[in-house]
């Protein structure tokens, strides 16, 4: 394999971890700070790349980002009413919710399961053009997935440093302080969730725009690479500040993206994909849970094996 | 400053395991009352604070603090004028978050898009200063980091902070070990003073109920069953406190918790 085509695969790579980073952050507002697990992210992520696309077909290039942010917002409103207003299980909400996209993506689509971008003026077609000739010429898709994402971190830290972003995080760590501080958690748990999926729909908007073509399925098993992404950036920055956290969740996603890539480098069939951000979840949740449960599980073996069990 | 007229609160109604938690209480605490409050298990005094609180609704009867009528107000939003420690001292701060953060949260000042300035965090300092318990200097750490006595005495602090118009202890002191607990309750009377705080410690301890405070009632199965203060509280003893439980209740006060307090 020549230079040029690794250079080319670590770019890909790199652009890809980029737009997923987005969600990656969406998840570290809702998950990491909120406690919340919200499901919906896979449907969110097409929502947001649905939006855009037809709002980009209609011809508004620049208004499409903030359409899909706002569709993005949108589903985590009616999320985080059905959990903290209608007595819907959180878990359940996400759920729901998800399904519930799946009809409404093809219906913004216009009954189809697919759009085609191809000719279709995009920030990235614009950027491309205005490029045309200079160093960065190829690097454009590069550009709008870091501008995306140190706007969003830039967003994170400056906001979870104000009142309402401490009373999310408190929220999340402990519900009844909040109430005890005469905050509604109710609140900041929806405005957390709105923002929080805001971010999922731009993460989803930006990765359709680059490849320029969008399927109804293209968010299906998002909320699961995240997550392990943001486990993964756990064990590099876990306890230490916000914005630390935040590029260790940035961090997560390149180094899962550089996993698959390595993976497929070996031959793995390119599906393996989501089996493999299934087991990285597990292998980063149980894994220091099996740790701890490790000593109790020696001695229940050595009871079995007719020993006494005490050591 | 707090009245609670006649208020009923039935758990689980219309099923085999329906209890009367409050059994139409009446209370008329007057600003700058501190009120010490015994019962057994089961008495009703952590839903007597409960009802006060708004952590449900009552099922009748009214509760009136400060002249308004708050009966129906949800929890939060009575929160402001109501400060509360729990037995638990994990209850009253968020452990991932650090002190300086907690304090910003239990402030309460400001919109929701300010951040504390340097005065604010300087003022939190000098506050924390008079713990005495060097937590100034560890304003960035997590709370989660303290002592079940240091956390006990950020959250009394927290809870002061926005003067709050009437302060709900429920026994915080009863998970600490003894010394901490005897510099906790000590900060507690030293700041309920100092601010002219309105104040209802629910305890298990008969001495530090009479020792404390300037009135004590008993509950005894969602009623208070004795009141007293001024010159005839002055003179009781523990003994005394048994016997007109005894009275009170036509039962002896079988809680061994309570005996060896």
């Amino acid at each position: 394999m020549s230079l040029s085509a690794i250079l080319g695969l670590g770019q890909t790579a790199l652009e890809l971890a980029l737009f997923n980073a987005l969600t990656v952050l969406a998840l570290f507002l809702s998950y990491s700070m909120l406690n919340v697990c919200d499901l919906s992210t896979d449907g969110c992520f097409a929502l947001g790349a649905a939006v855009g696309a037809v709002v980009a077909i209609a011809g508004h290039p620049f208004l499409s980002i903030p359409a899909a942010m706002g569709a993005g917002m949108l589903s985590g409103l009616v999320t985080a009413v059905l959990q903290t207003r209608m007595g819907v299980n959180s878990l359940l909400a996400g759920i729901i919710v998800n399904t519930g996209l799946y009809s409404v993506n093809i219906w913004i689509m216009g009954g189809s399961s697919l759009l085609n971008m191809n000719k279709t003026r995009t920030v990235f077609s614009l950027l491309k053009e205005a490029l045309k000739g200079s160093p960065l010429g190829a690097q454009y898709a590069l550009i709008i997935g870091a501008v995306a994402v140190t706007a969003v971190i830039v967003f994170l830290c400056l906001f979870l440093r104000t009142k309402l972003g401490l009373a999310i995080r408190a929220t999340g760590d402990n519900p009844d302080m909040v109430r005890s501080s005469s905050i509604n958690p109710v609140f900041t748990t929806t405005v957390g969730l709105c923002i929080s999926n805001s971010f999922t729909a731009l993460s989803g908007c930006l990765l359709a725009q680059s490849q320029k073509s969008v399927t109804v399925d293209i968010g299906s098993g998002m909320v699961t690479v995240a997550l392990a992404s943001l486990l993964i950036g756990g064990v590099f920055l876990g306890r230490r500040s916000i914005p630390l956290r935040a590029v260790g969740a940035v961090l997560g996603a390149f180094v899962f993206r550089l996993v698959y890539t390595l993976a497929l480098r070996f031959n793995l069939p390119a599906f393996m994909l989501k089996l493999i951000s299934s087991i990285i979840v597990v292998i980063a949740i149980s894994g220091p849970y099996l740790k701890k449960q490790m000593p109790l599980i020696r001695r229940g073996m050595r009871a079995r094996l007719g020993g006494t069990g005490v050591r | 400053m707090l009245k609670l007229n006649e208020i009923r609160k039935t758990f689980n109604p219309g099923t085999p395991d329906a209890r009367v938690a409050l059994d139409g209480v009446t209370l008329h605490v007057r600003r700058g009352d501190f009120i010490s409050i015994i019962g057994a298990n089961g008495a009703g005094k952590s839903t007597l604070f409960n009802a006060i609180c708004g952590s449900f609704f009552v099922d009748s009867g009214s509760v009136v603090l400060d002249g308004q009528d708050v009966t129906m107000m949800p929890e939060h939003k009575r929160a402001k004028a109501i400060g509360r420690l729990f037995q638990d001292p994990m209850r009253g701060s968020a452990p991932a978050m650090s002190i300086e953060e907690n304090l910003v949260l239990a402030a309460g000042q400001g919109g929701w898009f300010s951040t504390a300035g340097k005065k604010e965090k300087q003022a939190f300092r000098d506050r924390l200063a008079l713990l005495d318990m060097g937590l100034e200097d560890r304003m960035k750490q997590p709370v989660g980091l303290l002592s079940g006595g240091q956390r006990q005495a950020l959250t009394l602090m927290m809870a002061t902070l926005s003067m709050p118009k009437i302060l709900l202890l429920d026994e915080h002191t009863a998970a600490l070990d003894p010394g901490t607990a005897e510099k906790v309750l000590a900060l507690t009377t030293r700041i309920v003073e100092e601010n002219r705080l309105t104040c209802l410690m629910i305890t298990h301890n008969m001495q530090s109920a009479l020792d404390l405070g300037n009135r004590t009632i008993m509950m005894d199965l969602g009623r208070v069953v004795f009141d007293t203060e001024g010159t005839e509280r002055a003179s009781l003893t523990v003994n005394d406190l048994l016997e007109k439980f005894r009275e009170a209740s036509g039962k002896k006060l079988d809680n061994d918790r309570m005996l060896l307090a």
